[in-house]
């Protein structure tokens, strides 16, 4: 399988990465590269094989569901390039 | 280099219990050594306060008679740890400024046992690279060169400011993670040893995610004894990592100089392969031979789906970072890069946020895992993944106890490498005989065992059975017994 220019913007869209005009060309060109070599794994029977789920056989721990932490938004928004009043502060979404 | 930065963390743990130098002297013994070194970008951030002020509490504690395992040892961070109220960034723009309010459990589990900081050291960005020159901090360069050429050498990655640092003599030891080599590719190119521990040894929490079924993190360090000692700290099942395995950590140290006579140890022959300079097969023999003196068995064995393991790698590396990355949205924390509205926002921010290699990468995940393509790619790559793992199973059920491959295809190689910068498969190539054992889960380690014609470190990998770190510590002692240890000119 390859991609096509069409398909290179269908991905950025999807990713959310803006990319100009003139990178389409070159990233056709990279991501086809390594979908070429990806198709080796089309020689392989993997007829009645599982997909792996889990590296390692164990059992997933659970625990009682219950609040363990929290009760600081101040800490939790300290990062945020915008925020106010302890709420992120995003482009209006809504007219 | 000085008296103090020579020592080895066991021969600097000893020598601090003997009262002979104090933490605080030590760990300006390093700190002198950093600056003088700041040519090599190992590290991004030093931390010469906090350093200090740790290495204080220790003496106290030293004084006291309350010493931790690793107390007063000044150690290095890979900047994917999260290190409470100190740039974490991954060596990415995207997380700009970015410092956690919260310390990760590895990094937790050192400072508990009294261990020091130095600094966040170099990396390539998200981990995503072999030669660290994603770092949007600039690579890093190898503090080894070949004899009687000036050319300057990649350090291997993506912890290639760990291994530098350790090579040159920058930090006692230092934290690094591996997601398809980039622990043992880096210790290979420098002359040091790291282990890549069994998947869930260690705890991922507070470390930047890549790709989460295959992240794991380990220690680089100048020999494989302090390597044993560092993972025996940073080791832990940990509540907040539902991955983590509830196994007793055993003490490592123990198992080092442990005969290993009547031993079996495996060789691959897939991973012979086309192209393979002279001296990597050489060096093969040669620990093939150390290890038959020590008496160990070597027997001739098959992983027939060897060859699948790294383009499988590339469907599920890639779709579980363009998932893990998707978080970096100049929302919550980090680059933001205003637009006209929110998904112009979210566009120009990781458009201008992530580096080339790491948009490649969340590209090709997503194309992946795009509608129509998840059977045909994704699901393809698992099932793979699980006749890979087979492929080890079979191997330790017949009773193999672990497996000697060479670590790197090739020696380190110059910055700035033409053919690899017009190819990205070429740049994936150097993980060949490392993503195998990150797709079954299994721990790894390189250790140095020798150097080729041009006076470049070469490494040799055993890999062994889930959770069974120690036999390859008994493994690697012999090897490096054998081999002599190996220190670049600084």
């Amino acid at each position: 399988m390859s991609v096509d220019q069409a398909t290179v913007r269908r991905i950025a869209r999807l990713a959310r990465i803006r990319i100009s005009d003139n990178e389409v060309p070159k990233l056709e060109g990279e991501l086809n590269r390594i979908l070429d070599w990806i198709e080796l794994l089309g020689e392989v029977d993997t007829e009645n094989v599982e997909p792996m789920t889990s590296v390692v056989s164990m059992q997933m721990r659970k625990r009682e569901d219950a609040v363990t932490d929290g009760g600081y938004p101040e800490r939790v928004t300290a990062n945020a390039p915008q925020s106010d009043d302890n709420f992120f502060m995003v482009p209006k979404v809504v007219e | 280099m000085s008296d103090l930065t020579r020592l080895t963390i066991a021969e600097a743990r000893a020598a601090l219990d003997a009262k002979q130098f104090t933490s605080l002297e030590l760990t300006d013994a390093y700190l002198a050594a950093m600056e003088a070194h700041r040519d090599l970008n190992a590290y991004i951030l030093e931390t010469p306060e906090k350093a200090r002020e740790m290495a204080k509490a220790s003496d106290q504690r030293i004084a006291a008679g309350k010493a931790g395992p690793l107390e007063g040892i000044p150690l290095g961070i890979k900047d994917l740890f999260a290190t409470e109220g100190i740039h974490t960034q991954a060596c990415s723009h995207i997380l700009n400024g970015f410092q956690p309010t919260y310390e990760s459990t590895i990094t937790g589990n050192l400072w508990r046992d009294g261990a020091v900081m130095l600094g966040k050291l170099n990396m390539d960005e998200f981990a995503m690279g072999s030669s660290n020159e994603t770092s949007y901090y600039g690579p890093v360069k190898n503090p080894w060169k070949a004899k009687g050429d000036n050319k300057e050498l990649v350090p291997g990655g993506s912890s290639g400011g760990s291994a530098a640092a350790v090579a040159a003599h920058l930090c006692a030891g230092a934290t690094a993670t591996d997601t398809g080599g980039s622990i043992r590719q880096p210790a290979a190119f420098t002359g040091t040893v790291g282990i890549k521990p069994t998947y869930g040894r260690c705890s991922r929490w507070g470390i930047v995610a890549f790709a989460s079924s295959l992240d794991q993190a380990g220690p680089i360090s100048r020999d494989v004894r302090d390597c044993a000692i560092m993972l025996k700290s940073m080791a832990s099942v940990d509540p907040k990592d539902t991955t983590s395995v509830d196994i007793e950590v055993p003490d490592y140290e123990a198992s080092i100089g442990k005969s290993v006579k009547g031993m079996k140890v495996g060789v691959p022959a897939e991973y012979r392969v086309d192209g393979m300079p002279e001296e990597i097969e050489a060096l093969w023999q040669k620990g093939i031979a150390w290890l038959k003196d020590a008496g160990a068995e070597v027997v001739d064995i098959s992983l027939p789906h060897t060859k699948y393991a790294l383009p499988a790698y590339y469907i599920v590396a890639p779709a579980e970072a363009s998932s893990n990355l998707a978080r970096y949205d100049g929302v919550r924390y980090g680059l933001r890069v205003p637009g006209e509205d929110v998904v112009s926002m979210y566009e120009n921010t990781r458009a201008e946020g992530f580096g080339p290699e790491v948009r490649r990468r969340i590209m090709i995940g997503t194309y992946v895992l795009s509608a129509g393509y998840y059977d045909a790619y994704y699901v393809k790559a698992q099932k793979v993944r699980t006749l890979i793992k087979r492929d080890f199973e079979t191997v330790f059920a017949d009773g193999v106890d672990a497996i000697l491959t060479p670590a790197t295809p090739t020696a380190a190689f110059g910055l700035a490498d033409q053919d690899m910068a017009a190819d990205p498969v070429k740049m994936y190539l150097n993980d060949i005989f490392t993503v195998t054992v990150n797709m079954a889960g299994l721990p790894g380690i390189a250790v140095p065992a020798g150097l080729d014609g041009k006076g470049l470190p070469l490494g040799l990998q055993l890999i062994g059975k889930p959770f069974d770190e120690a036999t390859l510590f008994q493994l690697a002692h012999v090897i490096e017994q054998q081999a002599g240890r190996f220190s670049p000119d600084v």
